[in-house]
This record gives structure tokens, sequence and C-alpha cells, in this order.
């Protein structure tokens, strides 16, 4: 679990990024934090595992406050994988690569071992174990990023932007890894503006402006709000768009899934036909 | 919005930073002459004055006095060798010339850091790369130097990504003995490097694509012409070095210890 | 007229084991906007890297076939011959920028090509007001956002008024609101300058509206090309991994369940919300 207690922070610069937040995270939360650049989203994750320090403010995981360990110890606990892999990657072979944290973290042989098989298998990387992941491609490097972290098997995971630069099929798979995780009662913690990808994995959405949090609820309420997307500077997705155009003809607003979008428009052309005969 | 801010530069205006670099650099030389050819106290404390108009005009107050602190450093360190040496020398006495010589040796390290401090205050980098491609210098030094200028905050914020991703694996810098703490930055400096690689190639590439080495001779958008200012900052320096010029060659310049015997044989 | 011709394209880096681009023609008239789109690795990039000739005069390697852009044929040409017929805008926008003020950057190709200072300057403006980024000209191109850098880089290869402007995924990393307004920048040209544009993109449900020629590439070769409203409909294009705009997606599926909205496919979600207030009208 992590609190958040009525955060600050102040970069060097004077600039206040964080103007009091308060947010708790359950254990086995989904959670999108979405909201335009400079809205403090990645300084605010960067507290949850004590690479920024609150200037006022707790910030305590599973009980712990941040201020009074260290990150590596924090780091155990809550998982961060980072934008661009190529900023995390150094070793000589995949599997080197997803040991690092773990031997950093001073597991015995033998765990490192299970634990990076297991890993490779999960993020299907287990042809790679002795490649160079340089040689790998966008998307491959991004598992092995995700891979070097989970193989610790943190309680909570943070993702910063994870689907920037990949394909449509490494968003599918990275939504089902996600998935799989939710289903093990991992905390799943994602900053992104992908509105479809959200859309798609149907999490709880925490909006952030100028500091604060403005807006927090489920995706369905949040995604089909317009006003409050529009301050935050996102598009709505393209279900809602349609759905919010579709508002004179009486059917609900708040749709962002495919599917339920089928069911209902089927009924309504059902229900014309029915009218017409 | 982080701590690498201080490495941007901003377009800032002033009398002093609208002035040629080109001339502006000329000036620092003269000054850089006049204070090595000096070596009694009392020009060389009237050098040092002389910039302080410069420093105002160009409101660059705050950080003239942080250059000249983190020069203060040197400077103590040039006063007490001085004085430590004629204190052999002199079979372990010491004389109010002694002290003076020091000081002006001191007085003419201070006017060299100042002078140049001023310089580099006042001249944004890209005036500085226009002033570079304007002389005669081949294009791809000027080139060079901007890019060197452009990339300095890009990759100083990646390092700091980069140091952060490791710390989230783990990784803790400060840990163990000399050794292993420069064991520690290799996931740092590797994926460092392999991106700076990155970068320098699709920067060639992007180079490539706008046309890079079409003509031999380029052209510039910018045209950097003399105003009012930079010809009355060439007057200035003219006259600095002449005056200075007559004044060492021609003038015996009065000590202060000369003063001081003046002073204490007139009341013996 | 074909303003570019390309055929039998075989093309290998050096040192790779097999080739990025594998038997590769492709057709584009003056005046398209293309979209080119595909799985990662399928050589979108590579085919981008030829229309200038940086395949194969920057990265060498092997090549076959022949490439013939703006009339010129690109083996026999240099790349900054080719910077006047073809403008390339790369994926990172922080990689592609090199001067310390906009301005400077946009006329960093026309100063390469030794134009004098005064037809320079009305070039400069003339793109920075094209890219609506004038009011930028003189801050530094690492203190605007990611956006406004992707629109610095667009008007410096505008400035050098090329026939064909080729954009490879330019707004990968940029949020959705600066991408749409990237890819109404290029739309504009498009329209209003006759440019012909190839742009390089997966997020098809913001860009398939723009385009009249879809190119759908995997393992190094087309496997489907048209236009975006009759191709996207087709049941198979789904299967190589490509982002079906929801809206389209949405369609098909009411079409399949016995819905006939319309027989035009639409591309956004506009278009259907349109035509289902239509159908669904009482």
């Amino acid at each position: 679990m992590i609190t958040i207690d009525n955060v600050h922070y102040s970069y060097a610069s004077n600039i206040e990024a964080l103007k009091g937040v308060s947010l708790t995270i359950n254990d086995g939360d989904f959670i999108a934090i979405m909201g335009q650049n400079g809205a403090g989203k990645t300084t605010f994750i960067k507290h949850f595992n004590g690479l920024l320090k609150p200037t006022s403010g707790t910030v305590h995981v599973n009980g712990i406050e941040t201020t009074k360990t260290s990150v590596a110890t924090l780091a155990k606990n809550v998982g961060f994988v980072f934008q661009n892999p190529d900023n995390q990657l150094f070793s000589e072979t995949v599997e080197d690569e997803i040991a690092f944290a773990l031997k950093n973290f001073k597991y015995d042989k033998k765990t490192i071992e299970e634990q990076v098989t297991w890993a490779l298998d999960f993020f299907s990387l287990t042809q790679y174990r002795k490649t160079s992941p340089f040689l790998l491609s966008g998307g491959e490097r991004k598992r092995v990023a995700l891979a070097s972290v989970l193989a610790w098997n943190p309680d909570a995971l943070v993702l910063d932007e994870p689907t920037i630069g990949q394909d449509h099929e490494q968003k599918e798979k990275l939504r089902q890894f996600i998935i799989q995780l939710h289903a093990k009662k991992k905390t799943v913690i994602m900053v992104t503006h992908d509105v479809e990808f959200v859309a798609e994995c149907n999490p709880r959405v925490i909006l952030m402006r100028d500091g604060k949090i403005i807006a927090d609820g489920i995706a369905k309420n949040i995604l089909t709000n317009p006003t409050l997307l529009e301050e935050s500077s996102i598009v709505l997705p393209q279900i809602a768009q349609i759905f919010t155009k579709l508002y004179p003809l009486g059917l609900p607003t708040d749709i962002i899934d495919i599917t339920e979008a089928e069911t209902i428009l089927l009924a309504a052309n059902a229900k014309k036909q029915e009218q017409l005969t | 919005m982080s701590v690498f801010d201080g490495l941007k530069f901003r377009k800032v205006s002033s009398p002093i930073h609208n002035l040629d670099p080109r001339i502006k650099f000329i000036y620092v030389i003269a000054i850089f002459i006049s204070a090595i050819l000096f070596s009694q106290i009392l020009p060389l404390a009237i050098l040092f004055l002389m910039q302080l108009p410069f420093v105002f005009l160009a409101g660059v107050q705050k950080q003239w006095v942080k250059s000249l602190r983190g020069a203060a450093f040197l400077a103590t360190f040039i006063f007490v060798i001085n004085i430590v040496t004629k204190f052999f020398y002199n079979n372990w006495t010491i004389q109010f010339s002694d002290i003076e010589i020091a000081l002006s040796m001191t007085m003419r390290f201070v006017v060299l850091v100042e002078s140049f401090s001023v310089f580099f205050l006042t001249t944004s980098p890209d005036y500085l790369g226009l002033a570079l491609e304007q002389s005669r210098m081949p294009y791809e030094f000027a080139f060079a130097f901007t890019t060197a200028v452009r990339f300095v905050p890009v990759l100083a914020e990646e390092a700091q990504t980069i140091m952060d991703a490791q710390k989230a694996r783990g990784l803790e810098l400060e840990k163990g003995n000399l050794l292993k703490r420069i064991r520690n930055y290799i996931p740092i400096l590797v994926p460092l490097i392999v991106s700076a690689i990155r970068r320098s190639l699709e920067l060639a590439e992007a180079m490539e694509s706008r046309a890079w080495g079409a003509v031999k001779k380029r052209t510039n958008l910018y045209l950097l012409k003399l105003h009012k200012g930079d010809y009355i900052l060439i007057s200035i320096t003219a006259i600095i070095l002449i005056t200075t010029l007559y004044l060492r060659f021609f003038v015996t310049i009065p000590s202060i210890t000369y003063y001081i015997n003046l002073i204490s044989n007139f009341f013996s | 007229m074909a303003i570019i011709n390309i055929s039998n394209l075989v093309y290998t880096y050096p040192g790779a084991s097999k080739p990025s681009i594998d038997g590769l023609s492709l057709t584009v008239e003056k005046g398209e906007f293309v979209l080119i789109t595909g799985p990662s690795g399928c050589g979108k990039t590579s085919l981008c890297r030829t229309f200038n000739g940086l395949i194969p005069h920057f990265y060498h390697g092997e090549l076959s076939g022949q490439i013939i852009v703006a009339e010129q044929d690109i083996i026999s040409k240099q790349t900054f011959d080719m910077a006047k017929h073809v403008g390339l805008v790369f994926q990172n926008p922080e990689n592609q920028l090199f001067a310390l003020s906009v301005e400077k950057d946009v006329a960093f190709g026309l100063e390469n090509l030794g134009m004098n200072r005064e037809e320079m300057r009305k070039r400069v403006d003339w793109a920075l007001n094209l890219a609506d980024i004038y009011n930028l000209r003189e801050r530094s191109p690492h203190e605007v956002s990611g956006g406004q850098q992707q629109r610095v880089a667009i008007a410096a290869v505008l400035a050098m008024q090329p026939e064909i402007i080729v954009l490879d995924e330019p707004t990968s990393f940029l949020d959705p609101l600066s991408a749409e307004r990237i890819f109404e920048v290029i739309y504009k040209l498009n329209q209003e300058q006759g440019i012909t544009v190839i742009l390089v993109e997966h997020r098809l449900d913001l860009t398939a509206k723009y385009a009249n020629h879809l190119v759908v590439m995997d393992k190094g070769k087309i496997c489907f090309e048209g236009n975006p409203r009759n191709l996207l409909c087709n049941e198979e294009i789904s299967h190589i991994g490509v982002g079906i705009p929801k809206a389209t997606l949405l369609y098909k599926k009411l079409k399949t369940a016995g819905f006939n909205v319309n027989q035009q496919t639409p591309l956004s979600s506009d278009e259907l919300a349109d035509q289902l207030l239509k159908a669904l009208k009482t």
C-alpha cells in the first residue's frame, strides 16, 4: 500500500511541481495517471520509490516513510520501468541484464537463476537469453526492461509511458502482461498519454493538472467527461467521441468499450426496425 | 524543470550582451595584456574597477560575484605562496613591500578571471558560435561548438534519467571501496555512451537530409554588423592599450610602499 | 504524373544477414497523401531513407533495383542534391535540431545551399508561418515543447521548398493533441501547397482520414496497397497487426451483425457518428 499525504515538491529552480497531492493506492490497484506535460505526473511517481523525497508532506510505502530509507530498499517493493529501455540496458546478455537488480538485492545464486528463467519465459524472451540486448528490436528491448524489473517480483509496478514508440501488436502484448499482473494481485501504476490504451485497459484513472489531482475515478466516468479532459489537453477515446455525437438519440454517453458500444447500437437499431414495422 | 536548468542559456538583452563578441574578445585580450604588463597594485586595482560598469550594465552582478567566489581559493593560494617564498628568501623576515607585491600578483589574477567571466557571462553561446562562423575558422569547428553547447543540457538530463533508472534497480552508487565505486558507474556510462552514439548518427542523418556539404561556401542567415556600441568599445580598448603602454614604459608608477615610506619619513 | 517510382528494390544493410527491403515496387503520384504502416521492423524506416538517397549513400550496404524520385535517379545523385526535392522529418525531434535558435535551425539547409541572405530570410519566415511557429523563431529549440520541436523540424525541411515531404513516425513521442496538430499542419501543406506527403504512422485512428493512398508493409514487402476505405475493411489486414481505427472496427462489427449503416467505410469517429445519426434517426 502506498499512502501519499499532502505532498509538495519543488525543484532546485523553485518551481513547485507538486502542490499538495494526497492519494491512497491499495494493493492490487490498477491505476492510470494522465494529464498534460508539466502536470507533475513524472515528479509524482518518482516519489513512490524514493527517487524524489517530498519537500513537505509524507509518502509511506507499506507503512515505511520514504525519507527514512534508501531507494534500493523501497525499490524492492516498488518496481519502476522507465519510458526508454535504452536508458537502462547495459549488460552483455539479456540474462545478465535481468539478473542485475537481483544481484544488487543480494539474492542467492539459485533464486537468481530461477527468477531470471521465470522472467524470460513470462516475457517470451527465452530464445534471447544469451543475446546482447543491443541487438534486439525496440519492442523486444522494452520487454527486457520490463523483465529486468519484474524479475525481483515487486508488489507494485510503476510504468512510465509504456506504449510510447510501440506498435499495435506490442501494445496488445503489453496489455496482456498488465492483465496477467493484475490477476496476480500486483499493483500496477502507469503514466500515459495514450487514451485509447487506457480505454482498452479500463483502470482507475487519476487526472493531474498543474501539480494537483483534479479527478480520480473509473475510466468510464473520467474518459467520457469532455470538459474535464479538455482542461488536461486529452482527447476523448474514439468510442466516447462517437457516443458524445450520438447524444441526440438519447443513448448513454459514458461508453469507452467497443463491445459495449456494439451491443448498444445493435439494440438501438433493433428498436428502430421494430418501430418501422 | 530540473537541476540542469542552469545549463540552458536564455536570450538576454543588455547593452553589453548586444556587443559583437569579436570586439568583446579583443577588449578582454587588451585587459589581459594590461594586467600582465603591470605589476603594481595601483594600475591593477584600476583595471579591476574598470570592469564594474560592464558588470552592472549587463546586469550579471550575481553570477559575477559567484565566479569571483569560485576564484577566491586560487587567489588566496597565490597570495600565500608569494608571501611564503618571500619570507624564505629574505631570511625569515617580511617587509611591507613584499605584501604589496603578493597583493599585486593576486589582483592580477583576479583581473584576468574577472574580465573573462564578464565575457562569458554576457555572450550567449549562439552569438559566440556565430562569431566563430564569421571568423575565418572552418565552419565545422563552429558547428561542433554550437552542437556541443546545444547538447550539454540534453545529455545532462539523460544522465540523470539513467541514474534514476539504475537506482530503481537497486544500484547504490556510493557503496563500497574506491574500485567498487568506479565500477558502480559502468551501468550509467554504457547507456549514456550508447545513446550519445545513436544521437550522433541521427544528427548526421538529419544533417545529410538538409543538404550538408552541398556547396563549398555556406551562407549565413545572420550577419554580424558593428553597431555604435561596438565602435565605442573599440575606442575604449585602443585608449586602454595606448595608456597602458605609455604608463608602462614612460612613467614610473609609484608603489604604495613608496607613499608609506614618504609619510613615515615625514613624521620622523 | 508519378513523382516516385520504385521498382524491384532489394536492400541489405552492411553486415545484416537478410534484406530489410525485399523486392518492393511502389508508385506515388504527385500531390498524393501516402500513409505507410506496418509492424515495427517491417522496413518502413529503411524505405523512407531511400527517398532522398540516405540509403545507399549514407548507409552503404547492398542495393538492387531502381529508385526514381522527382525525376532524379537516386543512385547517381548525392543526398544533398536530393534535399531540394525531398524533405525528411525523423522520429525524435531532439536529434534533428542543431542550432541554438529556431529560425537559425530552419535556415540550416538554405545556408548549406549557399542561398543569399535576403532570399533566405523570406523563405525562413514563410516556412515558420506555414508551420505556425513564427512567434517561436528566437527561442532555443530545447526550450520549446516536443510538438513545437517537431514543427520546427517540418519548417526546416519546408524552407527548402521540396516537392515531397517524408515523415517517419513524427509523433510517436508526442501526446495525442500535439500529434493532431502536426497532422493538421501536414494535411494543410498537402492540400494548399500541393506537396506530396509520405507519412509513416502506427496510429491509423488519427491519420487514416487524411490519406488517399495507404501502404501496408510487412517483412520488407508491401502486402496491401490502395485506398484506405477499401483497404481497412479488408479482413486479412488485421492479421498483420495493423491498428485499425476503432470507428472502422466498430463499423465492421455492426455490419457483420447485420446493421448495415452505410456503404462507405468510415475512417474517423466523426464519419461513423454521422452515419449512425442518419441511420438511427426516428
